[in-house]
């Protein structure tokens, strides 16, 4: 392949880059052919002729070989159930045809252009299209830090932290004796009591120190128990008294 | 003594409801579409009370201007606040059309209702992407199917003529007017193949 025709830079919409990767590209099967604007390499190409002194018969020759075959394989492409009559066209008919098609492509190639410049003389006209999306906001660089500020940071949650409190864990047990010494007065006293009487107005805590209290009464002796059945109340009397 | 009662202009009245009506609708309105919602039988006296809003309503004199675009009658900002509207909001619809879209854009603009391989042919690459890009920004949208083979046809909404402040649809150039260039690419292919070797 010629070198002019090998290295001509090619800036598509689809792809930019060399001639002949485009070309391997196509043959590789990893660029659409149909993407391809054809019209835009042969303007190309032409104008890198127009630059230069002298033509280039070789390179020319070559350029129409590929650049025939690429449109073909890209009308085959573009129109596969196609029937195309192309036997019955007349060789004048065919390039006014052609003509007749870039002239239109033309115009709507200058459309796009008036719609451009007129988007760019109307980038100053806002108006409301039901709810608009916010704009972004701008993003607010943070202010200049002290890096020691960040070392004092760091090492506070290096520290190693108190041991945990566990006093709300803590029960506190009134002792046995208080109850003891309580329940013996009362003994001595009226000789009989409602241990449910006695017990109403404690904590659970005390409760059941007061009830170990009187079954260590019981074990030695001193007190005797009466209850008619489970969650029944209990009465105490004096053991010697009976 | 005599109260002073004060004749209000009929007007003046139909006027400030149809400012009403134009601050709550999202699209222009059009003068039949005002006439109907102010119950107005004349479409001349909504022309006369828009004609009205439009003196109050213009650049220079407020932030809000009533303009007649897209078939109807619409507010839009002041063109001397589009710096402080631009930090507002964002503008999907306008921002990054590429060479294809427009093209794409104008065939359909102009030829409308068109259909992808009617596009594809005159374009002479697939206008897919293009086209879906354009119906996804509310350009363009389907407008029926071809008789034969039914394909999909393509035709601008009324935004399209919103976005590039068109006030109808035949407000678009003539073509001929655009194609003055035709023959230049005839004469270089020309030049370059007359060129002595």
């Amino acid at each position: 392949m010629a070198t002019a025709v090998r290295e001509l830079p090619l800036d598509l919409d689809a792809f930019e880059g060399p001639f002949d990767l485009l070309l391997t590209l196509v043959l590789r099967e990893e660029l659409e052919l149909r993407d391809v604007d054809i019209a835009e390499i042969v303007l190309a190409f032409v104008e890198r002729l127009a630059e230069r002194e002298e033509l280039d018969l070789e390179a020319c020759g070559e350029f129409l070989v590929l650049s025939a075959a690429l449109l073909e394989l890209k009308a085959r492409g573009l129109f596969p159930d196609e029937e195309l009559d192309l036997e019955g066209l007349d060789p004048e008919e065919a390039a006014e045809e052609l003509a007749e098609r870039l002239a239109a492509y033309r115009r709507f190639r200058a459309a796009a252009g008036w719609l451009e410049e007129r988007l760019d003389a109307e980038s100053d006209r806002y108006f409301r299209l039901g709810a608009a999306p916010l704009a972004p906001t701008p993003s607010r660089p943070i202010a200049r830090q002290d890096p020691a500020q960040l070392v004092v940071a760091l090492r506070s949650l290096a520290a190693v932290p108190a041991e945990p409190s566990l006093r709300h864990l803590v029960l506190s047990y009134p002792p046995l004796s208080r109850f003891l010494d309580r329940f013996r007065t009362l003994l001595r006293a009226r000789g009989r009591f409602a241990f449910d009487n006695e017990v109403d107005r404690l904590s659970r805590v005390e409760q059941i120190v007061a009830f170990l209290a009187l079954l260590e009464l019981r074990k030695r002796g001193e007190a005797q128990i009466a209850q008619a059945g489970p969650f029944e109340p209990i009465t105490v009397w004096n053991a010697s008294a009976s | 003594m005599e109260r002073l009662r004060l004749v209000e202009n009929p007007v003046d009245r139909l006027a400030r409801t149809i400012e009403a009506l134009l601050v709550i609708a999202s699209k222009p309105l059009s003068v039949a579409e005002l006439a109907a919602a102010t119950e107005e039988e004349e479409e001349e006296r909504v022309e006369t009370a828009l004609g009205l809003i439009a003196s109050r309503f213009r650049e220079g004199r407020s932030g809000i201007v009533l303009e007649h675009v897209a078939g109807g009658y619409a507010y839009r900002a002041a063109r001397e606040a589009a710096d402080a509207c631009g930090r507002l909001v964002e503008r999907p619809v306008q921002r990054g059309l590429t060479q294809a879209a427009l093209e794409t854009l104008s065939i359909v603009a102009y030829l409308g209702p068109v259909s992808r391989p009617e596009i594809a042919r005159i374009r002479g690459v697939a206008a897919d992407s293009a086209v879906a890009g354009l119906v996804e920004r509310g350009l363009i949208a389907e407008a029926g199917r071809e008789a034969e083979g039914g394909a999909v046809r393509y035709e601008t909404t009324p935004l399209f003529e919103r976005v590039f402040g068109l006030e109808n649809a035949d407000a678009l150039p003539e073509l001929d007017e655009l194609a003055g260039d035709v023959e230049e690419l005839r004469t270089r292919l020309e030049n370059v193949a007359r060129r002595p070797a």
